[in-house]
């Protein structure tokens, strides 16, 4: 070990100890509070809480599950055990002007699963929770004060006590808080979780919303496409037929004015083409067909005005959909870009790793970018959707503005394809 | 002239056959695939082959891939490659060695009989055919880089007839300008772009390409 290993070795040694200490003295704490609220959950609200589980205040639902939705969130943040929200979605109302009918509201909240684990929360946390939450904390003040300590008087009967089991309780109680702390929020998550059932349902939600979405946004690109044919290449090939029948009939006794009009036919078979090319573009890129999305990619950064960097490394061909989606998200970020954002430069960043495909567009340009506002934003957020791709946006004013998709997908063939 | 043809669609084969026939060139061959058309090129050693983006099996870009092929067989080989769209990739992919004898054009351009086989005659004679729709978008990526946005109006004019290999006396009958108006311009161009004059038009066309970043 050379100088400088051993001085960076001393210099994490205090570090890494404090962050020992620390984490474990954090744990004692959280599991104090916790311990200290399920108590005072059963002291306080017990026969309260039963009956609010059951009526829903006006605009914020049961107040149970507002409190069950604070221990959740309590939960991933100090026990490091994520908890979903297990509860059905609000029904669409029968009553007057949308709002839920009484009888409605009692079966949403009697029909749900969740209601009744939530119940058997609110019975059980005060008992197990309670243990699991304030037992360090307990162990380490009953095994100073009560064993440890020479005025030490509440000693329990019948045990064999000395100062040096005091000692050992309390280190015990120390060092296995931050577990006591995972088994309540497990413990937790084993009530307050939604169920495999409940899951499967979320997910059953969450598939037949995105695939309304795709249906809804293929319908609306079918009618455009038959719009666009119809106003544009139809209507100039009409229009050809007609100017190609007068030339037809003018050529044995107007042959120059034969002439201009076959000359006319040709420029709007010339149009009718371009207008064709430019519709066939925006269904699917003729590159990304021949060459795939890294390619397709670098062909568009290639057509941008401002200067656009790739960095894509892809090793094989994502599933066509998602090529598609993924190209058109990136072609609108380009776009955007060079529309509002006011930058010089663009970067674009794609790879697949761990089963994700990811893509990173950034800009120098004035940021703000707003993504509740934009529509082009939104419109990606809901083309990715359909693949459970997500989007993140960074705009600060001033920028840059950092745009971030990922979507799961798996790559086929180990063609080499990169830019 | 000889000229071998490579394209998928019957149609479009016959009529590309014929319009050349038509202007006097000898179509020695006229293929619908990519192995058909490697074949051709060596054994009758064409002046030129007219090859289509698209061909089997996968109909996506194997006419590009054949056509850059068959010049690594047939060293030198002028190719003319026809395609429904034109992309600045592909047409850096072609103009990549650095040798002449290239031209990349849209199909619609065929339509223009006069025009197309003048550019099929270029290439043949080592010059190059690039399409207006790639010179424009070209010269759109480059319009905020200092030296192209220092150009006059008409000398963008010129250069992008320059780009898509029109020789002098071509730009002064497109411009209705003279030869030495022409050159006058050229020289300037080259001046504020800070490239080498050169009195060859192949070399020429390849430095102003390479100069826009094709």
């Amino acid at each position: 070990m050379d100088r400088q290993t051993v001085s960076l070795v001393r210099r994490r040694w205090p570090g890494r100890t404090m962050a020992w200490l620390r984490a474990r003295v954090d744990a004692i704490a959280h599991g104090v509070v916790l311990g200290a609220l399920s108590i005072a959950e059963a002291v306080l609200f017990h026969p309260v809480l039963l009956v609010l589980a059951f009526v829903p205040l006006p605009g914020i639902g049961p107040v149970v599950r507002q409190l069950n939705d604070l221990t959740r969130r309590v939960c991933g943040e100090w026990c490091g055990v994520a908890i979903g929200s297990p509860y059905r979605p609000v029904p669409a109302g029968e009553g007057e002007g949308g709002i839920l009918t009484w009888p409605q509201r009692r079966r949403w909240l009697t029909d749900d699963p969740a209601t009744w684990r939530d119940l058997a929360w609110i019975l059980l946390n005060p008992m197990i929770g309670t243990v699991l939450a304030g037992a360090s904390a307990a162990a380490i003040v009953y095994g100073i004060f009560g064993m440890a300590l020479p005025h030490g008087s509440t000693q329990l009967a019948g045990v064999i006590s000395h100062p040096l089991y005091g000692i050992l309780l309390a280190a015990g109680g120390f060092l296995a808080a931050p577990w006591l702390l995972r088994g309540y929020g497990e413990f937790a998550r084993s009530l307050l979780g939604p169920t495999e059932h409940a899951e499967l349902a979320q997910q059953v939600r969450h598939l037949a919303q995105t695939r309304s979405d795709t249906i809804d946004a293929g319908a609306a690109e079918v009618r455009r496409i038959e719009r666009d044919l119809h106003d544009g290449a139809q209507a100039r090939l009409v229009a050809m037929g007609m100017t190609l029948d007068a030339a037809g009939q003018l050529i044995e006794t107007n042959p120059a004015a034969a002439h201009a009009l076959l000359a006319e036919a040709r420029e709007n078979s010339i149009k009718a083409l371009g207008e064709l090319r430019d519709l066939v573009r925006g269904i699917h890129p003729p590159v990304l067909a021949d060459r795939g999305l890294a390619d397709a990619v670098r062909a568009l950064a290639l057509d941008m005005p401002l200067r656009v960097h790739c960095a894509c490394e892809l090793t094989g061909r994502p599933p066509a959909p998602v090529e598609s989606a993924a190209f058109f998200a990136v072609s609108e970020l380009l776009a955007n870009v060079s529309k509002h954002a006011e930058a010089d430069r663009a970067w674009i960043d794609m790879r697949h790793d761990g089963g994700v495909l990811r893509i990173g567009v950034t800009d120098d340009g004035r940021g703000g970018a707003d993504p509740v506002r934009g529509s082009g934003l939104s419109g990606i957020e809901r083309r990715l959707a359909s693949f459970d791709g997500v989007v993140a946006v960074s705009s600060p004013p001033g920028g840059p503005t950092v745009v971030n998709m990922e979507i799961p997908c798996a790559l086929s063939s180990p063609k080499t394809s990169s830019c | 002239m000889r000229v071998v043809i490579a394209e998928d669609l019957f149609l479009l084969r016959d009529g590309l056959t014929r319009m050349l026939e038509a202007h006097g060139l000898e179509v020695t061959a006229a293929v619908d695939n990519p192995d058909d058309l490697l074949a051709a090129v060596t054994s009758s050693r064409p002046d030129v082959a007219v090859v289509d983006v698209r061909l089997p099996p996968s109909f996506t870009d194997e006419g590009l891939r054949a056509a850059l092929a068959a010049r690594r067989q047939v060293p030198g080989l002028p190719v003319l490659v026809l395609s429904q769209y034109v992309e600045q990739l592909y047409a850096r992919e072609l103009l990549a060695d650095g040798s002449g004898g290239i031209g990349y054009l849209l199909k619609d351009r065929v339509f223009d009989s006069a025009q197309f086989v003048d550019a099929v005659r270029r290439v043949a004679a080592g010059g190059t055919a690039m399409d207006p729709e790639v010179v424009a978008r070209l010269l759109a990526r480059n319009h905020g880089e200092g030296t192209v946005a220092a150009l006059t109006a008409r000398e963008r004019e010129v250069l992008a007839l320059m780009a898509e290999g029109r020789s002098n006396a071509a730009i002064g009958a497109q411009l209705v300008i003279t030869e030495r108006a022409v050159a006058k311009h050229t020289a300037s161009i080259f001046l504020k772009l800070g490239l080498q004059p050169s009195e060859d038009d192949n070399r020429r066309v390849l430095a102003v390409l390479a100069y826009l970043g094709a």
